[in-house]
């Protein structure tokens, strides 16, 4: 079975192939070996050949858009009218900010949490009405209401906002191949460009505080509406494209009224995107002054305060979650309809009832405070006691030993020395290693953009930092296999532990990385083992769910006729699941190398010496050149891998014919 | 909710009549600028209250604590109330160069910021605080990673320490690595806390960490003007940094151009405001070890302490 893939392409080609593979390796090993005699512009490019991109791009910026087009005065308008104007409504309502309508009292909780419940209830049934609710009332009960409001109040423009430009752009990508085109590889370096590269322009043209952080959420979560959108429209039958041409709709009605329903589900999917990525961003954009639960986390943070920080990382998991959940229910729930003659208050029941019990709460918190407000005092958090267990958990000697252990072994003798290795190969001979990475795994194309890219970054006069973060990926992404795919292997056995599994993993990848750093510090210390394995837990998410999903997904055919030809456990998996599995788990391991990319770039939080960390001083200043090249640098990094491995996965599927 | 609403300009007509102040102020807000550690925090909602009281709109905006000096400078917020001369100096006098923000006076505080350690240290290593005994225990200082040499944690590279030149400089026997933030600090002293580790970390005062752990700074060579810039200052003739920093820097307010005329009795409010370092103390006590939020505790810090702020006030404000 496994003979399969090795025979494609024709046998001439795979010897060719060979062939320019060992030539490249060759030479890369042969640049390396002759390092001591090689002149000192193969090992490292002078800095007199590095071009002034970031000068010149600072130019570009300080001097074309912001002195002469005034493009700044257009967004600071936009900031300061509409945006300020549509920001200061939701908070209002929210969270009491004195601005129009000049609410005095912002929404009790009770009222917004038994609307939530009614939702949860139409949604998904008594489960979703208690997640919703549920959700809501931890938050009240935790005193962390207002702050949870705030970024409500904040995603409740931003998410809308992403919506509507992913819509629009979607359909216009769909209509004209052209824009398609040109959105294409933007989309990609915008999925691929750390975070801290759409914050520093938000600030600069948005004006820092809620309205740079909407932006950025809103820049930051587009990407998938529109991909998501051209998806489901050009997924539309024709059949029913021409039954919505005979009976003669316009061009407005057809998109209305025929495109945009029966897109429905994929554009469902795309919302749900929006969503979670806007949550991700509920952290990061407290960088430049987004009010609410991330800022907090950043204080509590900052004052060393432990339990309370995980208290609102539960938050915004159960946020996260119950987002996800609700969406996602959307998506499959089909519209009722009713029989002619229903009463206007059966057909729209839960409207009624959603109205019904806000009116209720809301009067009643007139009269009884705790349903409008829970004090801190009043408050369950413990945020106290759990740092009590957490140092103590840290403080044993037993956990002490075992973390020393770990630290000693991996940094003084993994890696550390892999680092230094890194750094030590000459930059042509290392762009010649990815890409003979690239060639081997992906072929011809995936090779040459990895030669452009690596090259690229080679003139940005970053290298060093660039191979510090690329080792850091790398160590992260090869000890996640280790763990995370053994994981994925045992879960898929079983249904219970498949979705066991599962909720871990979104957990994991909704719960805010920053709050597991400090305990990660005092454990490993401020080292490159603190780096990499926070990096690390963040990583193992994609490679577990993925390979659970493929190893569940082989037909039951090809499992029975392997029992039945007597294979073992262990042959049925290495010889008929693993091989099928493959292309999803490519998909994984993928994911994984993004995942890292981007939280390895959080991982400056820690203290490192890569690009992140320039990237972390760029948004102290206004360096938009600067900033700019080194979020590039990472894009193109992580795009050659990108398209080595995408391409790698869809041969692998042709050939399967999966 | 309580239906009833509230025009603003209506409530500030009346706050305003009151004053006896000629000009008025601006119904627009008056945007306080939070950061990340609490004493300026409260600090800030400690004025921002003020200023309610006198009839103004407030409202707080969390920035950089570096970036926030382009911020007043444009306007976008009106006045930072925390300028430490270590830490955001080179950030305050670019900015006052560029224009569009002055300095507010000082507060009636010193603000220090050095190598500094833990008291449990010093038990191990009784030579603390003179930097002379450094060298002979660095071992105690040591790491997996370090070797013989010590460890000191230097604060993140973008608070420009120099941490690396002045071990150079004073010839010890010491690596010195950036936490990649405050809160990286604070984990590394709190994972040493249960075993009394001695450990050496970069840290300021006023902070919070004073009451959570005691400890000492290191007395490095007294600070002479020109340390960092003339070679032959300090005890070592050949190199820069060879000296502590100042132990006695400003803690200063600075105010936009623009908030003299646009609010006129909050501005001259600000400029009378001056905090010593046992108020700010006590208004970080109140978040760190209280578990006020801030706004509560800037709340009991103005009940608390009436008579230091009602000085400030306009007369006849309440």
């Amino acid at each position: 079975m496994a003979d399969i893939a090795t025979s494609i392409p024709s046998r001439r080609d795979g010897e060719t192939r060979n062939w320019t593979l060992q030539i490249i390796l060759a030479l890369a090993i042969i640049l390396t070996a002759a390092k001591p005699i090689l002149p000192d512009f193969m090992v490292r490019l002078p800095e007199a050949w590095i071009p002034p991109t970031a000068e010149a791009l600072d130019y570009f910026f300080n001097v074309i858009v912001i002195d002469t087009l005034r493009f700044n005065e257009l967004t600071r308008w936009f900031a300061e009218g509409p945006l300020d104007f549509m920001l200061g409504f939701t908070a209002n309502l929210l969270e009491g900010k004195h601005r129009w309508p000049f609410m005095e009292e912002p929404l009790p909780w009770s009222a917004i949490a038994a609307v939530a419940a009614v939702v949860g209830y139409y949604l998904g049934g008594w489960k979703m009405a208690l997640l919703a609710g549920g959700t809501f009332l931890w938050t009240a009960l935790m005193g962390q209401w207002s702050i949870t409001m705030q970024t409500l109040s904040v995603l409740a423009v931003a998410a809308p906002m992403g919506f509507a430009i992913g819509l629009v752009a979607g359909i216009a990508a769909w209509k004209w191949k052209a824009f398609d085109n040109a959105i294409k590889p933007i989309l990609a370096i915008m999925q691929t460009l750390p975070f801290y590269t759409y914050l520093l322009p938000a600030v600069i043209f948005f004006k820092v505080g809620p309205t740079a952080g909407a932006i950025a959420t809103t820049i930051y979560a587009t990407p998938p509406m529109i991909l998501m959108t051209t998806i489901g429209l050009k997924k539309v039958s024709p059949e029913i494209v021409e039954a919505g041409k005979m009976s003669g709709a316009s061009r407005w009605q057809m998109l209305t009224k025929v495109f945009i329903p029966s897109a429905r589900t994929e554009i469902l999917v795309g919302v749900n995107q929006v969503i979670m990525l806007c949550l991700a961003m509920v952290v990061l954009t407290a960088f430049i002054g987004m009010p609410g639960l991330g800022g907090k986390l950043l204080a509590m943070m900052n004052s060393f305060k432990l339990g309370r920080s995980l208290e609102i990382g539960i938050t915004i998991v159960l946020v996260a979650i119950m987002l996800d959940q609700m969406s996602k229910k959307w998506v499959t729930k089909l519209p009722e309809h009713f029989e002619k003659g229903t009463p206007w208050y059966v057909r729209h029941k839960f409207s009624v009832l959603a109205v019904v019990s806000f009116v209720v709460f809301l009067v009643l918190a007139q009269f009884i405070d705790i349903l409008q407000e829970v004090g801190r005092r009043q408050s369950l958090s413990v945020g106290r006691e759990i740092d009590g267990v957490i140092k103590g958990f840290l403080a044993l000697d037993l956990v002490q030993s075992i973390t020393y252990g770990i630290r000693y072994v991996l940094n003084v003798w993994v890696l550390i020395p892999f680092r230094d290795m890194l750094l030590w190969i000459p930059t042509p001979a290392f762009i010649l290693f990815v890409v003979a990475f690239a060639y081997a795994v992906g072929g011809k194309r995936p090779a040459i953009f990895a030669a452009a890219f690596f090259s690229l970054v080679a003139f940005s006069g970053w290298w060093d930092r660039s191979v510090i973060t690329l080792y850091s990926v790398l160590a992260a992404v090869f000890l996640s296999m280790l763990f995370g795919i053994p994981l994925g292997i045992f879960a898929s056995r079983s249904e219970k532990w498949s979705n066991r599994i599962l909720l871990a993993c979104d957990t994991a990848q909704t719960f805010p990385s920053f709050i597991y750093l400090l305990p990660a510090i005092m454990l490993f210390g401020i080292t490159d083992t603190t780096v990499v394995l926070s990096i690390v837990i963040f990583t193992m998410v994609p490679l577990t769910r993925y390979t659970i999903e493929g190893l569940r997904n082989v037909p039951p055919e090809m499992t029975e006729a392997a029992d039945m030809s007597g294979a073992t456990r262990w042959q049925k998996l290495i010889n008929v699941q693993m091989p099928i599995a493959m292309p999803t788990l490519a998909v994984g391991f993928n994911q994984a190398i993004m995942f890292a990319f981007f939280m390895v770039i959080i991982a400056a939080f820690i203290g490192t010496q890569d690009l992140g960390q320039e990237l972390q001083r760029t948004l102290a200043g206004t360096d938009l050149g600067k900033n700019f090249v080194l979020g590039i640098n990472v894009s193109l990094m992580a795009l050659t891998f990108d398209l080595a491995i995408i391409s790698w996965a869809n041969r692998r599927k042709k050939a399967l014919g999966l | 909710m309580k239906t009833k609403m509230i025009l603003s300009a209506a409530a500030l007509a009346v706050a305003s009549a009151t004053a006896s102040w000629s000009a008025e102020d601006s119904s627009d807000p008056i945007v306080i600028p939070i950061h990340n550690w609490s004493s300026q925090i409260v600090m800030s909602h400690v004025v921002g209250q003020m200023f309610e009281s006198m009839g103004n709109n407030v409202e707080f905006v969390t920035t950089d604590s570096q970036a926030v000096y382009e911020s007043v400078r444009l306007g976008d917020v009106a006045l930072e109330l925390e300028v430490w001369e270590g830490a955001f100096g080179a950030s305050f006098r670019e900015a006052l160069s560029k224009g569009g923000l002055h300095d507010a006076g000082d507060h009636n505080a010193v603000t220090r910021e050095d190598w500094w350690y833990p008291m449990w240290t010093k038990d191990a290593c009784p030579g603390l605080p003179s930097w002379e005994a450094l060298n002979d225990c660095a071992h105690l200082f040591a790491t997996a990673e370090t070797g013989d040499k010590g460890l000191f944690l230097d604060g993140p590279v973008d608070w420009l320490k120099h941490g690396k030149e002045r071990a150079e400089a004073l010839g010890l026997n010491y690596v010195v690595k950036n936490a990649g933030s405050a809160a990286a600090l604070w984990a590394h002293i709190g994972a040493a806390e249960a075993d009394k580790k001695p450990i050496l970390v970069f840290n300021w005062t006023p902070n919070f960490a004073e009451a959570v752990w005691p400890g000492e700074f290191v007395e490095f060579p007294e600070w002479e003007d020109g340390c960092d810039t003339d070679p032959s200052k300090g005890p070592n003739p050949d190199a820069l940094y060879d000296c502590g920093n100042p132990a006695d820097g400003y803690l200063k307010k600075a105010a936009w151009d623009g908030m003299k005329d646009k609010w006129p009795n909050a501005y001259e409010v600000l400029t009378k405001i001056s905090f010593n370092n046992a108020q700010i103390a006590a208004m970080a006590k109140l978040v760190d070890i209280d578990e006020y939020e801030p706004e509560e505790a800037a709340e009991i810090w103005l009940e608390e302490n009436e008579d230091v702020w009602k000085d400030w006030m306009p007369d006849g404000s309440s």
